[in-house]
């Protein structure tokens, strides 16, 4: 038990942490990495609690995809430049309020989950007691008693990948485009022809 | 006292494993060369003991005793955190790998999901060493190399995705015995010859290795690393490659299962076998770099996105459809 002891504060040490460097370090680029930080640590309390198909997946989805997209944006946009000057400047942050909204709702939430309030009460017993792995049981629920609510978070994604194409797409004229097809049907009489040319006449190519 | 002695087993364990492995992807680099060499008619590496077998040795002495040199106007920390990252990255995922039924360090219930996070883990070496170098060649070679990487992993999750169809569970050694009877390269062989390619393409090989592409980019990511930290990236590098083989001889070889299960088959113990499929479809690798010419960058990510993500989805309905359709989905 002290092992497990040892590393849980390890790892939530690590994830405080690095959640507080994420907003005070300089350095932008800095920042997404001691974000990268704390996903990894909360991924390791999470397979810590047991929950490792949760864990992998938080792996995959935010520290594999999420984050690198942070990062090549962070980098493109050429923001390392610019340093933090949130615990430099003596004028007061335009994003303090809404900051503050954010944690205070999010303080709620917490507060709530961590009151006992529960969805559905059975449903901790239902996949506790059953001695099947962890996915197994988060698909037994996750596709039976909340697939509507599955398929409404998918729709919601779609429609949000959607609108990101649709507000980020511009057709640009001009653009040289290769087509496969054209180039492997083209024939030797489309490209070639031979021609008689006179002498001291010389000849025009159409173009 | 007991974790004591586990802790000191466990390493004994990680060392032996850790340093056959680390000899394996030096020989490994030597047979590359050598495959390489024998495709244009050239004899390769083999100067340095008998048949050039001891090349990489040579050069990794060579590469300690260089000077790093590290960039002034670099990010110094992670300038260096990066190849350590690619190594470290490189070697963890190996912590899951089943040699034979009872022959792994840990029998997680979702191996494969950890192969695929650590290898989705593993675009951060490069990024951080092509950031960290503050120079054009490697930020350019990176930005290249992060694309690239994450298009190529959501076709390989798909890939996954019909092979997990199949087994009903993610568990490797789970995947490996449910080959017992079929190995899934027949059911499933588009699937096999969609993950080979992208597994090249994953681990920057050619015909895809433009984040190094030295007619453009000098050598991309790496271009300011020197020494020990060169050889670190270059050694993470081809353990990643080992490990996609490895990978692809489960998910689609059956792994320690022998070919044939029959009498002088059944003597030869399994780990043969498994390095015996990983070997081949690393001289694969090696045949590709030697015979394919590189891609063109919008070729590659039209590859990718357009024809292997829409082919692989498909293959998913399809397998799931015939599985539903003959009853044979796996029961839990």
């Amino acid at each position: 038990m002290i092992a497990h002891a040892f590393f849980f504060y390890f790892f939530s040490f690590i994830a405080v942490v690095s959640a507080i460097m994420v907003t005070v370090s300089r350095n932008t680029v800095h920042s997404v990495f001691f974000l990268i930080l704390d996903f990894i640590s909360i991924s390791s309390l999470f397979i810590m609690i047991g929950a490792e198909f949760l864990g992998m997946i938080m792996l995959i989805v935010y520290v594999g995809a999420v984050a690198v997209l942070f990062l090549f944006v962070v980098m493109m946009l050429n923001v390392a430049k610019q340093e933090n000057t949130w615990f430099k400047s003596s004028t007061n942050s335009a994003h303090i309020p809404i900051g503050l909204l954010v944690g205070i709702i999010i303080f709620f939430e917490v507060i709530i989950v961590i009151g006992g309030w529960k969805y559905k009460p059975d449903l901790s017993s239902k996949i506790i007691l059953s001695d099947i792995s962890n996915t197994h049981s988060i698909g037994n629920v996750l596709y039976t008693d909340y697939i509507h609510l599955f398929q409404l978070s998918g729709m919601v994604l779609l429609v949000a990948m959607i609108g990101a194409i649709v507000l980020t797409f511009r057709k640009r004229d001009g653009l040289k485009r290769q087509s496969y097809f054209k180039q492997l049907s083209r024939e030797r009489e489309d490209g070639v022809s031979l021609v008689n040319v006179k002498s001291n006449e010389g000849i025009k190519i159409d173009d | 006292m007991d974790y004591i002695y586990s802790l000191i087993a466990e390493s004994y364990k990680i060392l032996f494993l850790l340093l056959p492995l680390l000899t394996a992807v030096a020989m490994i680099v030597w047979l590359d060369r050598r495959v390489w060499a024998f495709v244009q008619k050239r004899k390769g590496p083999n100067v340095v003991g008998p048949f050039g077998l001891f090349q990489s040795l040579a050069d990794a002495l060579k590469y300690i005793f260089k000077e790093i040199i590290i960039p002034a106007s670099s990010n110094k920390i992670v300038f260096i955190l990066a190849p350590i990252t690619t190594m470290t990255l490189a070697l963890i995922s190996w912590a899951v790998i089943p040699f034979s039924e009872d022959f792994v360090l840990s029998d997680i219930n979702v191996g494969i999901l950890y192969l695929f996070a650590i290898s989705s883990l593993g675009v951060y070496g490069i990024i951080m060493g092509g950031w960290a170098s503050n120079s054009k060649y490697p930020f350019l070679g990176a930005i290249r190399s992060a694309a690239q990487m994450v298009s190529y992993e959501v076709s390989i999750g798909v890939i996954i995705i019909n092979v997990l169809l199949c087994v009903g569970s993610l568990n490797l050694t789970d995947i490996v015995l449910a080959q017992e009877k079929i190995w899934f390269i027949i059911p499933l062989f588009p699937m096999f010859v969609i993950f080979f390619i992208s597994a090249l393409a994953e681990t920057n090989r050619p015909p895809f290795d433009l984040p190094e592409a030295e007619a453009e980019l000098v050598a991309g990511y790496q271009t300011e690393y020197s020494g020990m930290m060169y050889a670190m990236f270059w050694l993470g590098e081809y353990a990643n490659i080992l490990l996609m083989c490895a990978m692809g001889s489960i998910l689609f070889l059956g792994g320690w299962i022998s070919p044939i299960d029959s009498y002088p088959f059944n003597l030869v113990p399994p780990v043969f076998w498994f390095i015996l499929k990983i070997l081949l479809l690393f001289i694969l690798f090696a045949l590709v770099k030697a015979i394919v010419p590189r891609y063109r960058y919008d070729q590659l990510m039209k590859l990718g996105w357009k024809i292997f993500l829409p082919f692989s989805l498909t293959w998913v309905v399809l397998t799931a459809g015939f599985l539903l359709y003959f009853d044979l989905l796996p029961k839990v």
